[in-house]
């Protein structure tokens, strides 16, 4: 360690590192994890969400978990609420269209009308 | 790819009540459910609620759960991670109402503190100096190096910081006399000696963020002209030491100790001195004797530590609440420390809230905060709805702040007209069952144990004053004996050699003044009105009340208690040792205690 510069780049690699213990307050999606979601896959969704939210650099939105919404034969299904927005819930979600939501939603601000149940809050 | 971090509080009080067998548990739990490579796990220093221990805080929702225990953690990973389900029944309790808290941010014990000092105890890693780092770790260095020592000192005199260990002197007047004092080589000195009975954020700062005081001593060391570093820290605190040692490995891999720090040409670096844990070697003199091999026994000052402290040398020694505070004032300046806190005691403090209290632990509050808002508003009031009665600040050294001052500001200033000390922080909760010339008692066994003895003053007249007090709570105390109290007390006061001696009269002399009637009643109606002192208190049967159960002839540990069955029973005065335990088994009311 020879300058602040190098403080600087520690620093700012630790952070994401700890990004988990960050307040996350653009938004937040929730992935429906109960037994019919895990059969259905919603693990796999979970960390597709993860990994394409931290590839788009997006350190803002917090990820987490909740049990069975109750929509079973949609499942995998994950509920996006962004900021000052009405939430969206949506079905089906796998690998592909957990990586499209994000990209399309969360970055785009565009919400992916195919694959949507609803909107507005349960 | 992670998606969850366990917290763990790894602080002293967690670990003691079973935090190692709660992540043993927890890391069995993720491994069993295929997860281990998604969640971390992660041990950090104190989270304050010391008595809702071992807690656990998931991220990234900040689930806060609470009093976890091996038998009960698996489902944190099985239902919470797995399932997405919140284990509701770790959730902390509200107080006022039924519902359950989430996060931190939902209890009024976290909501209404001001972590400064505190700042990265329980949210970061104190084994990682990424994650200090991360938190502007180092910062405050980098910054030092870049203004110079005279603006360096400049910032600490113009935050208007004072000592925190207890006498609350202004931090950048040592600074400068450190500076400013001739002699060669200078040493910087940490004062870790913590020894108020029930204070530790001293403690809790060294496990849970131990850097700070690192980063703080290279700040001094660079400030004054000096290149070497001593941490006194008591062997009573094993974990401290080990991860003290652990970041002083770490800041010198990383170039903040040793030679040439970030490219500055200072050279500085630092070294753990192990007290044996005497309550004098608190005092600085006594401190810099215990470093330099000598019996720790204080010396007159002048001079002070400034002008001639370890090996004769100046020596700047300050205390490690002290210490943490440096590295955020040079980051954020002398303006945002004074943007909390009192006029004339600016910042926060930390209080170690123990005693007849609901929620115990360590709190950060702004100086200035009342007493009520801490006993009260963070600390839950007083368990079983008993009465308020006072609180011991500054430990053995200090004295009593009664229910009359609930709502004055608490500050260096406003305690001292009180007859008391800041001290430490260490905040006693006393309630109506404690008796005020016990609680005075009490500390100042503690001072006759303590006493270094090299002073006749401290060795001689505390003991004699220790006599008078257990002859008061023996109920043999004598109509002249609060008079010779005072006197003794005002003699030592005035001629003992160090702090110790000085305020070791503070409790006898606090609880006379706010509580003269209970030293009357033991000492002329032999009576202890809170039924504290045993050898004033009588239990005896009410033979009215008494169905003759036997309950407590059975439970007499001495027989004492006689008595056929369904008749009145008796106890023989002679026999009784006071020991409560029929009070306890009688389910008529019927022994009377007084």
């Amino acid at each position: 360690m020879k300058s602040l510069e190098e403080l600087k780049r520690i620093k700012e690699e630790t952070l994401k590192a700890m990004d988990l213990r960050q307040a996350k307050d653009r938004g937040k999606i929730v992935v429906a994890m109960g037994t019919c979601g895990i059969a259905a896959g919603a693990k796999d969704t979970l960390m597709a969400v993860i990994d394409e939210l931290d590839k788009a650099g997006v350190h803002d939105v917090q990820v987490v978990q909740s049990g069975c919404m109750g929509l079973c034969d949609r499942e995998p299904t994950i509920e996006v609420s962004m900021k000052d927005q009405p939430s969206v819930i949506y079905g089906d979600v796998d690998d592909a269209n957990a990586r499209r939501i994000v990209r399309e939603h969360v970055q785009g601000g565009q919400v992916v009308a195919e694959l949507v149940i609803k909107r507005g809050n349960l | 790819m992670i998606r969850n971090q366990l917290l763990i509080c790894a602080g002293g009080a967690c670990i003691t009540s079973g935090e190692k067998s709660v992540k043993d548990v927890l890391v069995e739990e993720l491994a069993k459910n295929g997860i281990q490579d998604e969640v971390q796990i992660i041990e950090t220093g104190c989270m304050g609620a010391c008595d809702l221990g071992p807690i656990v805080v998931v991220y990234p929702e900040g689930t806060f759960y609470q009093k976890v225990t091996p038998q009960n953690a698996g489902p944190i990973v099985s239902e919470h991670l797995v399932k997405g389900r919140v284990v509701s029944g770790l959730l902390y309790r509200q107080p006022t109402s039924e519902t359950r808290a989430q996060t931190r941010e939902e209890i009024s014990f976290y909501t209404l503190q001001v972590k400064r000092v505190l700042r990265n105890c329980g949210v970061i890693d104190p084994l990682s100096i990424e994650e200090y780092i991360a938190r502007d770790g180092y910062f405050g260095l980098g910054k030092a190096l870049e203004i110079g020592p005279d603006a360096i000192i400049q910032t600490i005199q113009e935050s208007g910081l004072r000592g925190r260990g207890g006498a609350g002197f202004p931090t950048g007047i040592k600074w400068k006399a450190a500076r400013d004092a001739s002699g060669s080589p200078k040493y910087v000195v940490c004062n870790g000696d913590e020894g108020d009975p029930g204070a530790f954020m001293d403690r809790s700062v060294l496990e849970g963020d131990p850097h700070s005081v690192i980063e703080a001593m290279v700040i001094a060391g660079f400030a004054i002209g000096a290149a070497t570093g001593y941490v006194y820290v008591r062997a009573e605190y094993p974990l401290a030491i080990e991860r003290l040692e652990v970041a002083l490995t770490r800041a010198r891999e990383y170039g903040f100790l040793g030679r040439n720090i970030l490219g500055s040409g200072f050279d500085f670096d630092i070294e753990i001195r192990i007290g044996a844990g005497a309550f004098v070697c608190g005092e600085e003199t006594a401190l810099l004797r215990s470093i330099e091999g000598k019996r720790g026994m204080p010396s007159a000052k002048p001079p002070f530590p400034a002008q001639a402290g370890l090996w004769g040398k100046p020596t700047l020694i300050n205390n490690v609440e002290t210490y943490a505070n440096v590295p955020p004032i040079l980051i954020n300046g002398a303006e945002w420390f004074r943007s909390v806190g009192t006029a004339k005691s600016p910042g926060t403090k930390v209080f170690a809230l123990a005693g007849k209290v609901q929620n115990t632990g360590l709190v950060e509050v702004p100086m200035g905060t009342t007493l009520r808002e801490l006993v009260f508003d963070i600390g839950g009031g007083i368990p079983g709805g008993k009465a308020f009665k006072g609180a011991q600040t500054g430990g053995p050294s200090g004295g009593i702040i009664t229910a009359d001052y609930l709502d004055m500001p608490i500050d260096f200033d406003s305690v001292k007209e009180l007859g008391t000390i800041m001290g430490s922080g260490g905040l006693i909760i006393l309630d109506e069952d404690n008796c005020m010339v016990d609680v005075a008692k009490f500390y100042l066994a503690f001072t006759v144990d303590e006493s270094c003895g090299k002073c006749t003053p401290c060795r001689e007249g505390t003991k004699q004053m220790y006599q008078i007090m257990e002859r008061i709570t023996d109920g043999k105390g004598t109509p002249n004996d609060i008079g010779k109290l005072k006197t003794l007390g005002r003699v030592i006061q005035q001629t003992s050699l160090c702090g110790l001696g000085q305020s070791a009269p503070n409790p006898v002399l606090s609880t006379i003044r706010f509580f003269p009637d209970e030293y009357r009643a033991h000492i002329e109606d032999r009576k202890c009105p809170a039924h504290a002192c045993l050898h004033l208190l009588t239990y005896s049967v009410v033979s009215e009340k008494c169905v003759g159960c036997t309950a407590c002839a059975r439970q007499c540990p001495v027989q004492a208690i006689t008595g056929q069955v369904k008749k009145a029973h008796v106890i023989d005065q002679a026999t009784c040792i006071k020991c409560g335990s029929c009070y306890e088994v009688c389910r008529f009311d019927a022994i009377l205690k007084e």
